[in-house]
């Protein structure tokens, strides 16, 4: 694993603390698999918070590493946009996928307005009993004593589940929406990572298509019901969507990666989170009200979504750098996340960290996550059946890391579960 | 110091004695008002500090921002009174404010 897909110096091989700044290039899917990025993200943060790469694989690009400056770029959508990617990487010219987080005013909001009131916090009080149940069903079945893997058993399982739901996806053929969510971001080309090629990608998405074209002419012919293709296939701004196939493919997998990758490595963050701090697990132990507090710093500790990427729309400046049009410019949020001038002990995971809500892993301005508090409900409902249940999710191996440059997380996760009593 | 009161969607009230230059959303978090969760720390760009102003007092408060206008589209509760309370600077003339607070925020 982990060779590039290029000549260029390899990241992981240098000594952060010597490497020349200039060669610096945080964009290295293997960086993040080997957990190896903090270290080149501290140099950045002190010595060239706006940086610039000009030779990587994704091609030049400006690093945003500091959290102040990084909502800077969030709020002036004018002069950094999202178009045409929010990607590092370009997409390929004969396959580009379209959708409203990579669109700029007015067309985001008319395509995201559709979209957004299914996980508007007033749907999620009906949910939430539906949720809580399956989540219990989950745990109630899990081997005690015994190693097994938490990813695929509850943190996959448990999004995956929710996803089906939102989108009233037929609930045997749910992984389908986990291995969609997987795949579409997972080429060499467009996050560094091995998964799959870009031949086979398209194979796999035009399933995605298929299937998801036969929901969506089934629901535009009946009223419209309170699931997200219903929605889309209903409403002004999205009804036509169908007939452009890039729009339709991008928006439903802008739907299922952002439902499904970003709560799953969370769900599984925690657990690592826990382990590496047990004191704050035994204050977790002592005091589980702590948990909705704790939800918001496991997001940050973890930041699921390493970056976006803006285009700026003219020549700026930023953090004393000169910006020049049409550049690219990468808001690491799982740099600013771990900036010390704005987050006391950054490293670390404090469990009742006051503030904790104040975190880059949503991103803030217009494309703030439209799912933010169903991925909050999912995390608290979770954590407050595992502690009705467990008293340590105990970490018996070595977490295994993706291989990727814009989901940080985890494919494998062994645990063995010890009882309350 | 100038006296607001916020209204909890449940009707619960809140009167809150406030130091005028402050933001609103500040006066709301010193004072331990629910509902307002500053997700940004004042930065108009989250959305998790709406309030919906009484109509009353609108005027006085004034429109939103283009920018801000654009972050209140993004909450499914706006109404046509609706504002960030980090963007409104308490002041003199705001003394007896009403500030509703939706069900949830964004």
């Amino acid at each position: 694993m982990g060779a590039l897909a290029d000549n260029k110096p390899r990241m992981i091989d240098l000594d952060p603390s010597q490497v020349p700044l200039a060669q610096i290039d945080v964009s290295q899917a293997e960086l993040y698999e080997n957990d190896a990025h903090w270290p080149f993200f501290a140099r950045l943060r002190a010595e060239a918070p706006v940086h610039y790469c000009a030779d990587s694989t994704f091609g030049p690009y400006w690093s945003v590493t500091r959290f102040n400056d990084i909502v800077e770029v969030e709020k002036n959508h004018e002069i950094f946009s999202s178009e045409p990617n929010i990607l590092l990487s370009d997409q390929p010219e004969d396959f580009e996928l379209q959708s409203f987080i990579a669109m700029d005013p007015p067309r985001h909001e008319r395509e995201r307005g559709a979209v957004q009131g299914v996980v508007a916090p007033m749907n999620l009080k009906a949910l939430e009993p539906v949720i809580r149940e399956r989540v219990q069903l989950i745990l109630d079945d899990l081997p005690l004593g015994e190693t097994f893997d938490w990813v695929d058993r509850v943190s996959i399982e448990l999004t995956t589940q929710m996803l089906a739901t939102l989108f009233d996806f037929p609930f045997e053929d749910r992984r389908k929406l986990t291995h969609w969510s997987d795949i579409a971001i997972a080429t060499p080309e467009l996050t560094g990572s091995f998964k799959i090629t870009e031949e086979q990608r398209r194979i796999e998405l035009g399933e995605c298509i298929e299937t998801f074209a036969a929901l969506w002419q089934e629901r535009a012919d009946r009223p419209p019901t309170n699931d997200l293709i219903s929605m889309l296939a209903h409403a002004e701004g999205t009804r036509d969507l169908i007939t452009r196939p890039m729009d339709f493919l991008g928006t439903l997998i802008l739907l299922i990666v952002g439902g499904n990758d970003t709560t799953r490595n969370s769900i599984s963050g925690g657990v690592v989170a826990l382990n590496q701090f047990p004191a704050e697990y035994e204050k977790l132990r002592d005091n589980p009200s702590l948990i909705p507090n704790m939800v918001s710093e496991m997001i940050r500790w973890q930041t699921p979504i390493v970056h976006m990427r803006r285009r700026a729309t003219r020549d700026t400046e930023l953090g004393g750098q000169r910006i020049g049009k049409d550049e690219k410019v990468v808001m690491w949020y799982i740099s600013g996340n771990r900036d010390a001038e704005v987050i006391r002990d950054p490293n670390n995971l404090i469990i009742d960290r006051e503030g904790a809500r104040h975190h880059l892993s949503f991103g803030f301005g217009i494309h703030r996550c439209m799912g933010n508090r169903v991925a909050e409900m999912q995390l608290r409902l979770t954590w407050e059946e595992i502690m009705r249940r467990f008293r340590y999710v105990e970490l018996v191996g070595k977490p295994v890391r993706l291989c990727s440059n814009f989901i940080r997380g985890y494919s494998e996760l062994p645990v063995r579960l010890h009882p309350l009593n | 110091m100038t006296q607001i009161l916020f209204i909890e969607h449940d009707g619960s009230e809140h009167a809150v004695e406030a130091e005028n230059g402050l933001s609103l959303m500040q006066a709301a978090v010193n004072n331990g008002v629910p509902g307002i969760d500053a997700d940004c720390g004042g930065e108009c760009s989250c959305a998790t500090c709406h309030i919906i102003v009484a109509e009353e007092w609108y005027d006085k408060v004034g429109e939103p921002s283009t920018s801000e206008g654009s972050m209140l589209e993004l909450t499914p509760e706006r109404a046509p009174t609706s504002r960030l309370a980090c963007q409104i600077e308490i002041r003199g003339e705001l003394d007896g404010l009403v500030a509703r607070l939706p069900e949830f925020q964004m």
